[in-house]
């Protein structure tokens, strides 16, 4: 099991650890509720440094990005990010990735382009594998996954809280840009206004040398303690980004999930050729069999992973992806597949719950 | 962790106290710990004689569910009426306000042959 640079940290303020994805995460540290109000209400700093990160670059990084994703990366301009997704041959998902544009793609003006993706962390290997089995024209590749830090700091107080550590403008850094630049007094430190919270603030990226996550890490505290920044694990991760409606791969979408069955059309452009255009330009035009829904438990039950979803006489008609009692809602809510009949706002289904059929209904993402 | 000395425990993290041969049980605070912020308890079973070692109820946290299994023989009475409402009573105070059914128990003895407080502590290590 591999640790971050942060390890330590987690462990001397008392965080629940649990292996996720081959490392050493905090699943909690005062609680999953608590720790999701911070978040939602004021700040909180998670440690994501077990995501990968490649560097693409060079004259063919741009093209390599464009046939390997299903978004549209030549819309990006210096300091742009997208979501995307790494389509399959068969219409499924690889994995869902951000696309960073660190320097813009210009041959004319003998300007190549740097790029940089950020994957899951249980992707890493199998995305770098499926993106060089497709650089056929050899773009530079680089895997920096295991010196890269990554904090995400997340909320309503974030940027107010990191503000007095750089010169870069974070306070109004727009949703899905990113700057660079001397942060806590460590240099090339990327932020990003990203995150899988919906709650707003910004993701740190770094190289761990010379000490720079104990610097960081460190004035983020002293920064932020005070206004009651407080750690958050995995565990809270997982509620925020689920009362979002956001996707978490290995749940909600997989290598036989295509993105216009999970609700990803919008980062599905068919401006360009890439793999599996044809077959979700056929969904497209033709419809899919199954989306992927949010649902609101009617009847008192939890919704978890791989329940059964039903209609009112007991035919299977999807099944659970993600589910949890939503600690800002008060109510238990969930996502999963159903037929596309089904998937109407305020369709009535059943979650099969243990033994029970209890009442749902389909309701709209983000929940509220 | 805090494991009172007056009560007896199961390697499943439930708790028992017995009086006369009415037992009042919960689960443990290592259990609590282990599941995080507790939003359900679920026991469908008020009524029926059931088994040592049987499921009488589900406790739902926020991240996972996990089977609530009965300690000793007997029949369950009564549910903490106060779960409903407080479900976190049982991260807050597990031993006490946070107890989770009644139960009348078959033969008393049994109680006898769980685990003490040093036997639990040594399971959870």
């Amino acid at each position: 099991m591999k640790n971050t640079p942060f390890t330590e940290k987690h462990i001397a303020l008392g965080a629940k650890m649990a292996e996720f994805a081959g490392y050493n995460m905090p699943i909690s540290y005062s609680g999953i509720n608590d720790e999701h109000a911070a978040v939602r209400k004021n700040a909180g700093i998670f440690d994501v440094s077990h995501m990968g990160e490649f560097i693409l670059k060079g004259e063919h990084a741009l093209d390599l990005i464009q046939r390997t994703t299903s978004n549209d990366a030549s819309k990006l301009k210096a300091g742009q990010a997208q979501y995307s997704c790494l389509p399959n041959e068969n219409g499924g998902i690889v994995d869902d990735l951000l696309v960073y544009c660190v320097e813009e793609n210009n041959p004319s003006a003998g300007q190549a382009g740097v790029y940089m993706l950020v994957v899951n962390a249980s992707n890493i290997e199998k995305d770098w594998n499926w993106i060089s089995k497709h650089n056929t024209s050899n773009a530079e590749m680089h895997n920096i996954s295991d010196k890269t830090c990554l904090l995400a700091v997340q909320g309503p107080n974030a940027t107010k809280i990191l503000q007095p550590l750089t010169d870069m403008d974070i306070l109004n850094l727009k949703y899905y840009t990113f700057t660079k630049g001397k942060f806590a007094g460590v240099e090339n430190v990327l932020i990003s206004a990203t995150g899988y919270t919906g709650a707003g603030g910004v993701e740190i990226y770094f190289e761990d040398k010379d000490g720079a996550a104990d610097k960081i890490w460190d004035a983020i505290f002293e920064a932020g303690g005070p206004q009651g920044l407080k750690p958050v694990g995995l565990g809270a991760r997982d509620t925020l980004r689920l009362e979002m409606g956001f996707c978490l791969y290995g749940n909600d979408i997989d290598d036989t999930t295509s993105p216009m069955e999970a609700g990803l059309g919008w980062i599905t452009k068919f401006t360009k050729e890439f793999t599996s255009k044809e077959i979700f330009a056929g969904q497209k035009a033709e419809g899919v069999q199954k989306k992927l829904v949010g649902f609101e438990m009617i009847e008192k039950g939890i919704p978890r992973h791989g329940y059964e979803i039903k209609d009112f006489s007991g035919m299977t008609i999807g099944h659970v992806t993600s589910g949890t009692q939503a600690p800002s809602l008060g109510k238990a809510i969930g996502m999963g597949y159903v037929t596309t009949a089904f998937a109407a706002i305020d369709s009535p289904i059943y979650i099969k719950v243990r033994d029970k059929l209890l009442q749902a209904k389909v309701a709209k993402i983000p929940f509220a | 962790m805090n494991f009172p000395s007056n009560l007896r425990y199961t390697k499943d993290h439930e708790w028992i106290s017995l009086d006369g041969n009415v037992a009042t049980i919960g689960i443990t605070d290592f259990a609590q710990r282990e599941l995080g912020d507790i939003v359900y308890v679920e026991v469908e079973t008020i009524g029926k004689a059931l088994e040592a070692g049987a499921v009488f109820g589900t406790v739902e946290a926020v991240k996972t569910v996990s089977d609530l299994y009965l300690p000793v023989a007997g029949t369950i009475t009564e549910l903490n009426p106060a779960l409903g409402s407080a479900p976190e009573l049982v991260n807050n105070d597990p031993y006490n306000a946070g107890w989770m059914i009644k139960m009348t128990v078959n033969n008393p003895a049994d109680v006898d042959g769980l685990l003490d407080a040093a036997g639990y502590q040594a399971v959870v290590g």
